[in-house]
């Protein structure tokens, strides 16, 4: 029972992360159908950010500020340089768009900065844990599971009670229609995306202070996280991504666990086989989406 | 379904600033429109207006270019020639948030009304480009004139009947305080008993001064229901005039049954 509670909570923490990634990720498949494989650069961007400054003595209550804005501001940056040129373009060319954005970003940090890892100071309470009873539980885990939920709950708040939310739900459900009613689509897209770079990079500052360190190709697992959770959810679903981020989160860790200690290190594979056979199942995910019309 | 208890609501001042003609001087004037799908011609050289105060129809046979037209003033579909002058003002391929604002509101054809967002969020939607603090009189407004909707207020919209749906389509297209509504087909798909409904809803929208053109394939309902009407025959307006001068005509009769 301990272990399993034990499980939960490690779950949960890593999900939350991820849970954050993937909403961002459904966001934009929703106004745009673009399945965005360049959202792990957001993570890129602001964990060399985070390095700058961390390593010219900024302490971390301002480098999580920085992290956010960065994110925020290369999302608009992506939109704009990027997918603004290809709006309405075919799926395939969006998604070509955004493995394109994803290459250049790596190309770039190669190039210009340094193909090697760069370290930066982790925060002294990352390791801390306390003790509920026989659990012991990271204060990292119990932050990073609070602040998604008061996230979450402000997000919900955002597309829920706001005509912005309202528009990008109705742009998400039918954008020809949403555009009848006088929404602007370069208003929405751009939204979606600081939306989207909002959420990465809270997911990113969390992730970068397990971390510790960045390199050109740091967006990469990150973006397959949120990528893979926003699959396992529901394409299409804001709610399924959330869910799917939690489920992946706590496969993961219950997996580790729980597998022999001789294929422990497949853990990832297993996981990939376990999405693999839910889509045999369910093809659109835990929570289907009728329909996700495009830009 | 009963037979809504639909009372018109008032003509509000249209959110555009520029003056609303007076009742029966132009208010929409096409002038040779014409829409290609690639190479094909959907829409040739049409010309048509409507007044302040009017309701008007357009009719013909599937693939005649009656959604194509209404689209092209929409600002949905982009003209290759011709003109659109909505109050005096050249709105010709004009984008369609700019049109809503110009006080120019389409109720889709199918109705495309947001089905995961309730009842109420479609009408909120359907005022965006209202200012915050005219909406929520006008939701009421709507909640008193469609009581059916009222009655479903936080329903998603997606569990709506036909009719109902077709309600909402035209509540939300009224948020806008348009000058002039244009419908897509507003009894397609519908039982006749919910044709009817509409058919109401379009007396009761004329009686209060709403000016209003239709596209309708029900060509027999609609030209009793229009102050006048055109025909639209492969893309090309063949004949206009009053209901009673168009059922005159034998040499349309295969357009009406048609339809």
């Amino acid at each position: 029972m301990t272990e399993l509670l034990q499980n939960l909570i490690d779950g949960l923490g890593r999900g939350s992360i991820y849970a954050l990634l993937a909403l961002g990720v459904a966001v934009i498949f929703g106004v745009m159908h673009l399945l965005n494989f360049a959202h792990g650069e957001l993570i890129t961007v602001s964990g060399y950010a985070a390095m700058w400054a961390l390593t010219s003595g900024v302490s971390w209550w301002l480098a999580v500020p920085l992290i956010i804005v960065v994110s925020i501001a290369t999302s608009l940056v992506i939109e704009r340089v990027a997918f603004s040129r290809v709006r309405g373009a075919s799926d395939f060319t969006l998604l070509l768009t955004s493995f394109g954005v994803h290459f250049v970003v790596q190309a770039i940090f190669l190039l210009y900065v340094s193909a090697s890892v760069k370290n930066f100071p982790r925060p002294g309470w990352v390791s801390n844990t306390y003790s509920i009873g026989s659990l012991k539980v990271e204060w990292f885990d119990t932050v990073v599971i609070l602040v998604t939920l008061i996230t979450l709950a402000a997000v919900t708040y955002l597309l829920q009670r706001t005509m912005f939310g309202l528009s990008l739900r109705a742009a998400a459900a039918d954008f020809d229609t949403a555009r009848l009613m006088g929404v602007n689509s370069n208003n929405v897209i751009r939204g979606a995306f600081a939306l989207s770079g909002l959420l990465a990079g809270i997911a990113g500052v969390f992730w970068l202070m397990r971390a510790g360190q960045t390199q050109p190709s740091a967006g990469i697992d990150p973006m397959l996280k949120g990528v893979l959770a926003a699959l396992i959810g529901g394409l299409g679903s804001l709610r399924g991504a959330v869910l799917g981020g939690f489920v992946l989160g706590l496969a993961e860790v219950v997996l580790r666990s729980q597998l022999p200690d001789s294929i422990a290190s497949l853990t990832e594979g297993v996981v990939f086989a376990l999405i693999a056979l839910l889509f045999i199942f369910r093809p659109g995910g835990l929570i289907t989406v009728a329909h996700a019309e495009r830009v | 379904m009963a037979k809504t208890c639909w009372s018109p609501p008032s003509v509000a001042d249209s959110q555009s600033e520029r003056p609303t003609p007076g009742a029966g001087e132009t208010l929409l004037r096409v002038s040779g429109l014409t829409t290609k799908y690639g190479a094909i011609s959907a829409l040739r050289d049409a010309d048509l207006h409507v007044n302040t105060g009017e309701v008007v129809g357009l009719i013909g046979p599937n693939g005649a270019g009656k959604t194509t037209l209404l689209g092209t003033i929409a600002g949905l579909l982009a003209p290759d020639a011709g003109t659109v002058v909505f109050k005096g003002d050249d709105i010709t391929g004009a984008p369609s948030e700019q049109l809503l604002r110009s006080g120019l509101s389409l109720v889709p054809e199918h109705r495309r009304i947001f089905v995961d967002l309730t009842v109420e969020e479609n009408l909120k939607i359907g005022g965006f480009t209202l200012p915050k603090a005219d909406r929520p009189a006008l939701l009421d407004e709507m909640a008193e004139q469609f009581p059916v909707l009222r009655e479903k207020w936080t329903t998603p919209a997606g569990y709506l009947s036909g009719g109902e749906a077709q309600q909402l389509a035209i509540g939300r297209a009224l948020m806008s305080k348009p000058d002039l509504l244009m419908m897509d087909e507003p009894s397609l798909g519908l039982a006749p008993l919910l044709v009817d409904v509409v058919f109401d809803l379009i007396d009761s929208l004329r009686a209060s001064g709403r000016t209003i053109l239709v596209v309708e394939q029900n060509a027999t309902r609609m030209l009793a229901a229009a102050d006048r009407a055109y025909v639209l025959r492969s893309g090309e307006v063949v004949a206009e005039g009053s209901g009673d001068e168009l059922l005159a005509r034998s040499d349309l009769f295969d357009t009406f049954v048609g339809g």
